[in-house]
């Protein structure tokens, strides 16, 4: 593995509320590798935008702490003064947020954003920083981008307006690319092609943090998968191993619960049982405990994420996995028949 | 379905419960209520105070009257040494509740007694007037806005005109004209010299203030699924207004009555200021100010004093409408910020 | 744009003219009210009633009598004042127009100041001491009484501390400022000064709301991960959004302070602007002298809105369009 371009370690992100604190990322490592795509996978709550806006120090709440080390080119960023770090936010590591339509300020236009961002951290004049700007929006596929380009966010679809931010990300283009649910509000094929300029963009050299809770869209495009519950590391490894051979039962969920247009027509999409746990209660040993099927008392105390390239945080004898995931899907859909049952 | 209290075990506590609450546990709203408790006490006992400590009718001249300060029998009012001899200098505060505490007026008239009957006055206007409005304007906002197209264009448009208005040249207008024959409205008749009268006019500059956000909030709610579920299963409108649409906006105007009460009562006492609010032989503070006018350079504290009462009351008035603002409808706003 | 702007215009007209009807109604239609009996005096005989009457044009009907006021008014710019025979209502107004025009820009420029520093200030600084400090005043703005807060400011300036202090302030009057702008400055000082503590406060307070919700918005995350100085992300980002609610505010009161809600101000002060003149007017009930500060006073409010509008679409895009 070459030298890792953002190393998180024991990332901790803390809320301090009315009732107590409340901890959204537990000790969460990951390593992200020049050029390497990583989806990260989650449900809601799961604490990865979270994570990944903490990595940026885009926490701003007095109430939250944040603790652990993010190493990225080998320096710690949360220890670095605001000034290094501004310097390091949209040129070198740029994110991209889920919501498109207030993503933008109002008031100013489409270009003069993306003009203020490159004028930010390069020296240049306002007119070339505007045609920067017009090039960056026909790359990412605005037509007529020489006149969009002083339009308001509000003349933008949603869609153009996930171009625009898009576009205004790779101004400086950044080795790393946080993309957190960049496709969730969107159309369905848009959705496609903001997946495909993210490639492109993957193509050019960037390293991207794709964040999602859609397996399909990992699948699609992820390099490796970091699968999170409960704020912690469930498991992690690459693509074709996570989709071929997932470890962690709460993996064999997500998965069992994408629809396969090829695949045998289901009465009823799997679930998973029970609810996601709640950043303010996760349990003290294993997070998915309490939801897990295959759940027994080594459970009460904590596993760590272990393995060499393909690694998960469960108790489960590391050999047979294949096989309890047979025994636990049996077991769930007899538990859905029977409910169906009782409920006919 | 009979469902007592104690059986809904998981029952949430309801909004009013949850707003109670909050406003329990925010200090500064307690500490304004507890203020404006004082304040309506202390004028509920202006009579005790004038009859059986100050022993004086705040009403009536004492221009050659006397006191006694230190144990010395000095007139109330004397007449002024400087300029043409022709003013009076009244009695200044004697800080003895027996004694003139607050000093006399130009009249000769206990200015403690004149401020807690004043008070009563102002309290009453401000209370009234704020209750006035919000229930009209309320009524006002809700029909404009939930019955849409004409009714709402005419209504919206006065209240647009009334809104364009500076309210205070309103109120003065209105005044100037209903203070020497009164108001006769159909059935209404409100004598000339009525607190009715500042009452009516104040209430009526300001429903827009309440009118026009209630039916912005109504407009919203009209096209709520609730709404048009209600509508779909053929409810008769009137219960529609009543079961579902004045719930919504019902914490809204009862958020506004506070701050509403603070703003009427500085347009009656500014109203009576300028001589065109409450009239003699009535007293408010702002009329007291009004006669302190003349002595302010010489015993300012006949000015100061209800100045401070009008201030240190809306003050508590609008601490408190923050308070009930912040727990039941933050986003509730009346003109600008208040 | 063509006929955006003249459908604002035509809105405009139809404003001023509601209000002159409204003034008109409230002045000769109000039940129980004879306006030729407030003319004559009170204890006047039905002759002279009679006279008042009709040399008013009071028994003509309401339409008509609107028409005469305004023709008067407007075309033949001759009305007279029923109380001062002889003297003209329009010069007057002209004459107290800058007076008003003095004291609200003034007061408008330094509570705009405070208010927009204030509340950004209040907003940065959330939960610490400046923050709740900052929303005492605004609470003490809202709360006090304008005019009496103009009689203490006169006490203290001009009896309690004139002879230490404040021995440079001039008495209460007004200079004009082609005359001498360095005593209109020092005349208008304190009334500037009260009219703005009533207002800063408010602006203080609403501003420092829209720029907490501001900096809450995504638009704001998004400008932090551009990395953009804090500064700057306040300043252009934030400062910039929420001023657009400030100023339809600020249209509405600047429109209204120099319509004559200044009126206690300049009383107070004894500033001899609209204010004043429509209060000495009002306590004669001299109505055409009423009916045209009332009219000047639909003039800047309608005026002063329309100015709003053009400057909130430049402020706010989205308001271009609709």
């Amino acid at each position: 593995m070459p030298e890792p371009l953002l190393d998180v370690r024991d990332l901790r992100v803390s809320f301090r509320t009315r009732t107590g604190a409340v901890t959204a990322v537990d000790g969460l490592s990951f390593s992200v590798a020049p050029g390497e795509v990583l989806g990260v996978v989650g449900e809601s709550g799961s604490g990865k935008s979270v994570s990944m806006l903490a990595v940026l120090r885009l926490l701003t709440n007095p109430n939250v702490t944040v603790s652990g080390e993010v190493l990225f080119r080998g320096r710690d960023l949360l220890a670095l003064p605001d000034k290094e770090m501004r310097a390091i936010r949209g040129r070198e590591i740029a994110m991209v947020f889920q919501d498109p339509m207030t993503a933008l300020t109002p008031v100013y236009t489409v270009g003069w954003q993306i003009a203020e961002q490159i004028r930010a951290h390069e020296q240049v004049s306002r007119k070339k920083a505007q045609a920067r700007a017009v090039q960056l929006l026909s790359d990412v596929g605005i037509p007529d981008a020489a006149s969009r380009v002083n339009a308001y966010p509000h003349e933008f679809s949603g869609g153009m307006r996930q171009r625009a931010v898009i576009a205004m990300a790779l101004s400086c283009s950044p080795a790393l690319l946080i993309a957190d649910e960049p496709t969730t509000a969107l159309d369905v094929t848009v959705q496609a092609q903001i997946l495909d300029l993210i490639r492109e963009l993957n193509g050019l050299g960037s390293a991207v943090v794709l964040i999602t809770h859609d397996m399909g869209v990992v699948s699609q495009i992820a390099d490796r998968v970091l699968v999170m519950y409960g704020g912690r590391a469930a498991e992690e490894g690459p693509r074709r191993a996570v989709f071929h051979g997932p470890r962690h039962p709460y993996t064999w969920g997500l998965l069992d619960s994408v629809p396969r247009v090829g695949g045998a027509r289901l009465r009823r999409l799997p679930t998973i049982a029970g609810m996601p746990v709640s950043p303010g209660n996760i349990p003290e040993g294993c997070a998915f405990a309490p939801r897990c099927r295959l759940r027994h008392d080594r459970c009460e105390e904590r596993p760590a994420l272990s393995g060499d390239t393909h690694l998960d945080a469960c108790w489960l004898p590391p050999d047979d996995r294949a096989a309890l995931r047979l025994t636990a899907r049996s077991s769930a859909s007899a538990a859905t028949d029977m409910d169906t049952e009782a409920a006919s | 379905m009979n469902l007592s209290p104690s059986v809904g075990a998981r029952r949430s506590p309801g909004p009013w419960r949850t707003a109670a609450a909050d406003l329990v546990h925010n200090r500064s709203a307690l500490a304004a209520a507890a203020l404006l408790l004082i304040v309506v006490l202390a004028t509920l006992c202006a009579p005790l105070y004038a009859d059986h400590i100050a022993h004086t009718d705040p009403f009536q001249s004492h221009v050659s009257g006397t006191t006694v300060v230190g144990g010395k029998t000095v007139p109330v009012l004397t007449p002024s040494s400087t300029g043409l001899g022709l003013g009076v200098t009244p009695i200044g505060p004697t800080w003895d509740p027996a004694h003139y505490l607050l000093g006399a007026d130009n009249q000769g008239r206990d200015v403690m007694a004149r401020l807690l009957y004043g008070g009563r006055t102002s309290l009453f206007i401000g209370v009234t007037a704020a209750l006035l409005t919000c229930v009209i304007g309320t009524a006002v906002g809700v029909v404009a806005g939930y019955a849409g197209g004409v009714v709402d264009a005419v209504i919206s448009r006065i209240l647009d005109v009334i809104w364009a208005f500076p309210v205070y040249l309103l109120a003065i207008c209105l005044s100037v004209v209903l203070l020497t024959n009164g108001l006769k409205l159909g059935p209404i008749t409100v004598e000339a010299g009525s607190l009715w009268l500042p009452v009516a006019i104040i209430a009526a500059i300001y429903v827009p203030y309440i009118a026009r956000p209630l039916r912005g909030q109504v407009l919203v709610l009209r096209n709520k699924e609730f709404i048009h579920a209600a509508i779909g299963s053929g409810a008769p409108t009137l219960r529609i207004l009543r079961r579902e649409v004045l719930p919504n906006v019902v914490p809204t105007a009862i958020v506004f009555v506070p701050l509403m009460t603070a703003l009427a009562m500085l347009t009656e006492s500014a109203l009576s200021f300028l001589s065109v609010g409450v009239q003699p032989p009535e007293a408010s503070w702002g009329t007291i100010i009004e006669d302190g006018l003349g002595l302010l350079y010489t015993r300012p504290t006949v000015t100061i004093a209800p100045g401070l009462l009008i201030a240190l009351t809306t003050a508590a008035l609008n601490v408190l409408g923050d308070g009930v603002r912040d727990a039941l409808d933050p986003s509730a706003r009346l003109r600008g910020g208040v | 744009m063509l006929s955006f702007a003249l459908k604002r215009f035509g809105s405009a007209l139809l404003v001023m003219f509601a209000i002159s009807v409204l003034v008109f109604l409230i002045f000769f239609a109000t039940p129980g009210v004879d306006p030729a009996a407030r003319i004559a005096g009170r204890n006047a005989d039905p002759a002279t009633l009679a006279q008042v009457r009709h040399s008013f044009g009071l028994d003509r009907p309401m339409p008509i009598r609107y028409l005469l006021m305004m023709r008067h008014l407007l075309i033949d710019r001759d009305l007279e004042s029923f109380v001062n025979r002889g003297s003209r209502v329009i010069p007057q107004i002209v004459q107290a127009t800058p007076v008003t025009l003095s004291l609200v820009i003034g007061a408008a420029l330094i509570w705009m100041t405070a208010g927009i520093l204030m509340g950004t200030a209040a907003a940065t600084l959330r939960g610490k001491a400046a923050d709740p400090l900052i929303m005492l005043v605004g609470v003490v703005g809202v709360s006090l009484p304008a005019y009496w807060l103009g009689e203490v400011v006169n006490l203290i300036t001009q009896k309690q501390l004139h002879s230490s202090v404040f021995s440079w302030v001039p008495p209460p009057g007004y200079v004009g400022l082609s005359q001498d702008p360095g005593q209109w400055a020092l005349h208008m000082l304190f009334p500037w000064l009260t009219l703005a503590l009533l207002y800063a406060g408010i602006y203080a307070r609403l501003l420092r709301g829209e720029v907490i919700t501001a900096l809450n918005e995504d638009y704001v995350r998004t400008a932090r991960a551009k990395g953009l100085s804090e500064r700057r992300i306040l300043i252009r980002h934030a400062l910039r959004c929420s001023l657009i609610p400030i100023v339809s505010l600020f249209g509405l009161d600047f429109g209204a302070l120099v319509g004559g809600a200044a009126l206690l101000t300049e009383v107070v002060f004894g500033l001899p602007g609209i204010g004043k003149l429509t209060y000495d007017a009002l306590q004669n009930l001299d109505l055409p002298v009423i009916m045209g500060t009332v009219l000047y006073a639909a003039f800047f409010v309608v005026l002063a809105n329309a100015l709003v509008d053009i400057l909130y679409a430049r402020l706010d895009p989205r308001a271009r369009h609709a």
